[in-house]
């Protein structure tokens, strides 16, 4: 977030600058800017708030969010600003738990081990228990150090009620060729604890019938995990009004990585039973293990994003990230906005594709003959072969008095998709699509 | 393997900075980029918002900023 705010402040010499401005403002402003500190009508000690709230609801009665946040920013002036963020939302709905749809109705293990639940004959299994609320507040400070350099600071603490997560940022920025290029260095850490519903699981074990067994007994209540990043960005002034920025970033992960409430089905891969293709069955219950990921994951991306306004004022934002991981997993994601400008009014229509390959622990399922061979092993839809895509419009409504209402709707659309499996699975759903719509209201004053 | 990429990566970027040496505008040409609409992230509620989404229904996260976490949702 810091070096977001630090690429906002090499652009922003002004805080809002109209098109019937007079000459004169704008040379002043460009030359203020120039010498590194500006100190505008705008940038008084004044704070500026951005306050929305986002509906987010999936079809199917799957999970919906409500989040409600709030962000103000005090300028000291242009280049030295305070944010402070507090984000809140609520979960509710169901989610799938990565077990597959089967022919028979399927009955499973709450994470807490007090209670079941059930998934009808050909329906997804999906964990209905789930529900959560989290806050998270963060902060960023950033500030010129002279007429070449900038730095940035950050924190930010979020707790729900099986996960608190700790984490601290900075960076750097340095200005060359008349601040026309920006280069900025960014490193970041967080600490992330989780404590599941009914202990920590043990990866690759067969889900207990209830929190009477001995697996429950013998597990830890919680675990945590550590994260580090580092982004290295460059950013450029193309033309007037033209601005491009490249970055590269590294992010690594170690710790408990896995999701302590996903599981996989194991299918009997006995061709020659009459239950080929169907769950496979130990001591007359359903085999499902819980799902184990590698300690560690090594993340890196590279982003490229460019900002064009073209002569009539309309702006267009484009942007392409590649990313690549040691999991195995690449993908690659387009965003592209264009906003219609108007005089107090602006519309901004958008679309973003994404495309990621799974990981290579990825399995749908595990096999009867091979399930006690595998390290890892995840079902969880996020990590197989994944492409969704978003459409939305975004319009916004500027008073006089500088303040403005806005709204935004999108669809998100995704579509798995994998092998079939084989027998009786292949009659099965394996890789249901999800839609969900957001609705979003906001008001900066 | 990723020894190679930084190096390339370091190449890279100073070809980058000398060619962009040739790029930009001069102080009294930033009329245009000094719009905050024009800054890079000018809806950072929004995008915190998608991020947020995207983070816990898609495998990668960051690019544009910091890799994301601080929540349980992925």
């Amino acid at each position: 977030m810091v070096v977001k705010g630090l690429e906002v402040a090499v652009v922003a010499v002004t805080k809002t600058m109209k098109k019937n401005h007079e000459l004169a403002k704008v040379l002043a402003a460009a030359s203020c800017a120039l010498i590194g500190s500006l100190s505008t009508a705008h940038a008084e000690e004044s704070w500026d708030v951005d306050s929305a709230f986002l509906l987010y609801s999936e079809s199917d009665g799957r999970v919906s969010a409500a989040e409600p946040v709030i962000s103000a920013t005090k300028n000291y002036d242009s280049e030295t600003r305070l944010n402070v963020k507090l984000v809140a939302d609520t979960l509710t709905g169901a989610s799938a738990n990565g077990a597959t749809p089967s022919d028979e109705a399927q009955t499973f293990t709450s994470p807490s081990g007090n209670g079941t639940y059930t998934a009808a004959v050909g329906d997804q299994p999906l964990d209905d228990t789930f529900r959560d609320t989290r806050v998270a507040l963060s902060s960023n400070w950033n500030a010129p150090i002279n007429r070449d350099w900038a730095y940035g600071v950050g924190g930010y603490v979020s707790k729900e009620h099986d996960y608190q997560s700790l984490g601290v940022s900075s960076s750097v920025s340095r200005y060359l060729n008349q601040k026309n290029t920006t280069l900025t260095l960014g490193l970041g850490a967080a600490n992330d604890t989780i404590n599941p519903e009914g202990g920590v699981p043990t990866g690759l074990f067969q889900v207990p019938e209830s929190a009477s067994s001995s697996e429950f007994a013998q597990r830890d209540d919680s675990e945590s995990k550590s994260i580090m990043d580092a982004v290295f960005g460059l950013t450029q002034v193309v033309n007037r009004n033209t601005i491009m920025q490249f970055n590269y970033s590294i992010n690594t992960s170690s710790g408990y990585l896995t999701d302590p409430y996903k599981i996989l089905s194991v299918i009997d891969d006995d061709s020659t039973g009459n239950n080929y293709g169907g769950n496979y069955t130990v001591n007359n219950r359903n085999l499902y293990l819980y799902e184990k990921r590698p300690d560690s994951r090594l993340k890196q991306s590279l982003y490229w994003q460019t900002k064009h306004q073209f002569d009539n004022n309309d702006i267009l934002d484009v942007s392409y990230r590649y990313m690549f991981d040691d999991w195995g997993i690449t993908s690659h994601t387009i965003d592209a906005k264009y906003r219609f400008r108007f005089d107090h009014q602006y519309l901004e229509p958008q679309l973003r594709w994404y495309s990621q390959s799974k990981a290579d622990f990825y399995h749908r399922y595990l096999d009867s003959s091979a399930y006690t061979e595998v390290d890892f092993a995840s079902a969880d839809y996020r990590l197989g072969d994944l492409d969704t895509y978003t459409i939305g419009l975004r319009y916004g409504y500027q008073f006089a008095d500088e303040t403005e209402f806005y709204t935004r709707f999108s669809l998100y659309h995704q579509e798995s998709s994998g092998d079939d499996g084989y027998g009786k699975l292949t009659s099965q759903e394996l890789y249901p699509g999800l839609d969900a719509a957001m609705l979003m209201i906001g008001y900066k004053f | 393997m990723s020894k190679h990429f930084m190096l390339m990566g370091v190449i890279g970027i100073t070809f980058l900075i000398t060619g962009c040496s040739e790029m930009g505008v001069k102080a009294w040409e930033r009329d245009v980029l000094a719009q905050q609409e024009m800054s890079l992230i000018n809806e950072p509620v929004e995008s915190s918002l998608n991020d947020h989404v995207y983070f816990s229904k898609e495998a990668s996260s960051g690019g544009q900023g910091f890799g994301g976490g601080g929540c349980g949702c992925n």
